[in-house]
């Protein structure tokens, strides 16, 4: 039987694919099977009800390589004849869906919003022209990669019907490339993509003392303080962790409030699944007021307290 | 050190508009441009070369308009193009694309280092970079946010979601860079003058044994059209005076914990 194979190095992304693939391999008549590769926890899959776990222990899988985990899952694709691959959209999750893709010679969407069986076909939405439209598109191919968005969906949850683990022997070449070290990025790092309120600064923010403003919102509304991209690499006010936007985040809070933002796609893409968005902008014409539901026009350093002020 | 930049042909997205009647791009009398991100990988390629000497190619495939809008990375200090050019390549997919860029550079000589942008700026797939690196059989090394090159060694930063990682590669290889990475320069007037004089090679795909017809496409294309807006739209014009409104709303929303 031929599978809806998933694979993620992120364990939270994963275990949303594999909720993702049990939907689809039911209606698509596909076997789910995950690709457990190194320190990924093989049980924890089963657990979650996955059918069938293979799992490859090898010295080189220790951490995430692309060359050498582009290896592994084109074998764990043929063993477990693979007809549809989900790959969780990050970073190293974008280079190996390429990298993979290629040597499958499949076809292949990075950055999938949705991803859904809609007669006879997988159909997925994504972001294009920048973020000025979102494009829904099907694979023709008969191996197809989509690489899902974290966040698309819940979890797996823990499930009764227990899968098996089938351990796969994979024949392995070191990568070219040597890891010589990491470095985390924020040792503070917030959950910026599951969060359920964000208060988003951008440029408006006149000095990065103010930055403790949207903090005391924040606080006062149970979110985190998020960005846009000048903020954390011009500035460097906030660690790019914070990023929302087409480089960076995608959040979708049940309430976000952007303030001293204008607007711009590169930013808007990463905000507008938002449920309940509030602009704060002393421009009137200011784009972020045109994808708000609530705009305030004023200065954010005066506003913002305010409203914490109400709030509390 | 030979460095070939791979770019993209794009429309300049900053001036496309979005027709509200039917939520689609406008696209007719947009200026075409390359890359964002390419163009950090240029302006990468040319601050190397200002360092230690060498030969910057351009790779890139498109339509007939490329051999023009080439000319703004031969005028940012790339030495040379080397394009695949066709009427069909206006909007090609990853695949397609990698496969003229193989080839592209299997003509532009001998290479040390390949670079790119970490995705193109319309369709950010991301996809091109990796592709080439199977395809040449090259070690990739993505997302770079910056990059030293020792002799026959590359160190780069790489910028992953939660962390940096110091990867280390013997040349050549391919590199895709981060936007972070620099500030593309803005060329001269005299640079640009002269952009028109550097040589470009121009190949159309069936020089470079490529069928167009051979590749069929991968990718469907339904709709691509701009997200609908679902938003209230309810603007306070009168700002601080205003926030009990606001604080109002959100709460009949059910929006504030109390």
């Amino acid at each position: 039987m031929a599978s809806v194979l998933i694979f993620s190095e992120q364990d939270r992304c994963a275990f949303e694919l594999l909720h993702k693939a049990k939907g689809l391999g039911e209606r698509m008549k596909l076997e789910v099977a995950a690709a457990a590769l190194g320190a990924s926890q093989s049980e924890e899959y089963r657990r979650r009800g996955c059918p069938r776990v293979y799992a490859g222990s090898h010295e080189l899988l220790s951490s995430f390589d692309v060359s050498v985990y582009a290896q592994a899952l084109c074998q764990v694709a043929a063993e477990s004849r693979a007809a549809v691959i989900l790959i969780g959209s990050t970073r190293s999750g974008k280079e190996l869906a390429g990298r993979l893709a290629q040597r499958l010679g499949a076809g292949c969407l990075t950055d999938c919003q949705s991803l859904e069986y809609e007669d006879g076909a997988l159909v997925a939405t994504r972001n294009a022209f920048g973020g000025l439209t979102v494009a829904v598109q099907k694979l023709t191919t008969g191996v197809q990669i989509f690489a899902l968005m974290p966040y698309l969906c819940e979890p797996a949850a823990p499930a009764e019907a227990g899968g098996e683990i089938v351990p796969i022997t994979l024949d392995l070449k070191p990568s070219p490339v040597r890891k010589l070290k990491s470095i985390p990025k924020d040792l503070g790092a917030v959950d910026i993509e599951g969060a359920e309120v964000l208060v988003c600064v951008g440029k408006g923010l006149a000095k990065q003392e103010d930055l403790k403003i949207a903090e005391a919102l924040a606080s006062a509304l149970g979110g985190f303080v998020a960005c846009t991209k000048p903020l954390a690499t011009d500035l460097k006010w906030l660690p790019e962790s914070r990023i929302i936007g087409l480089s960076g985040k995608k959040g979708k809070p049940k309430l976000a409030v952007c303030a001293g933002i204008s607007g711009q796609v590169q930013f808007a893409v990463g905000i507008r699944d938002a449920k309940t968005l509030v602009a704060v902008n002393t421009d009137p014409n200011a784009y972020i007021f045109q994808i708000a539901d609530y705009g305030v026009v004023g200065d954010l350093h005066q506003i913002l307290p305010q409203l914490t002020a109400a709030i509390k | 050190m030979n460095i070939f930049v791979c770019m993209k042909q794009t429309y300049d997205l900053q001036q496309v508009r979005i027709r509200r009647e039917t939520r689609q791009p406008v696209l007719e009398n947009i200026p075409l441009t390359l890359g964002n991100i390419d163009k950090n990988a240029l302006e990468e390629a040319v601050r190397l070369k200002e360092k230690s000497g060498g030969k910057i190619t351009v790779l890139s495939a498109g339509p007939e308009s490329l051999a023009d809008t080439v000319k703004e990375a031969l005028a940012m200090g790339a030495d040379e193009a080397v394009l695949v050019m066709a009427p069909e390549l206006g909007a090609i997919e990853s695949a397609l694309s990698a496969a003229l860029l193989a080839k592209a550079a299997g003509q532009a000589g001998p290479f040390d280092l390949i670079l790119l942008g970490e995705g193109s700026t319309d369709n950010y797939s991301g996809q091109v970079g990796p592709r080439l690196a199977e395809l040449l059989g090259l070690p990739q090394i993505t997302f770079a946010k910056s990059l030293v090159i020792e002799g026959r060694t590359l160190r780069a930063l790489r910028s992953l979601e939660d962390c940096l990682e110091e990867a280390e590669v013997d040349l050549p290889a391919l590199v895709t860079v981060v936007s972070e990475i620099n500030e593309p320069r803005i060329p001269a007037v005299t640079q640009i003058l002269k952009a028109g004089r550097k040589p470009k090679r121009v190949f159309r795909p069936e020089d470079l044994g490529i069928q167009i017809r051979g590749f069929a496409p991968e990718v469907q294309t339904q709709s691509n059209l701009a997200p609908i807006q679902n938003r209230k739209g309810i603007l306070f014009k009168e700002g601080a005076k205003d926030v009990s409104a606001l604080v109002k709303a959100l709460e009949e929303e059910g929006l504030l914990r109390r």
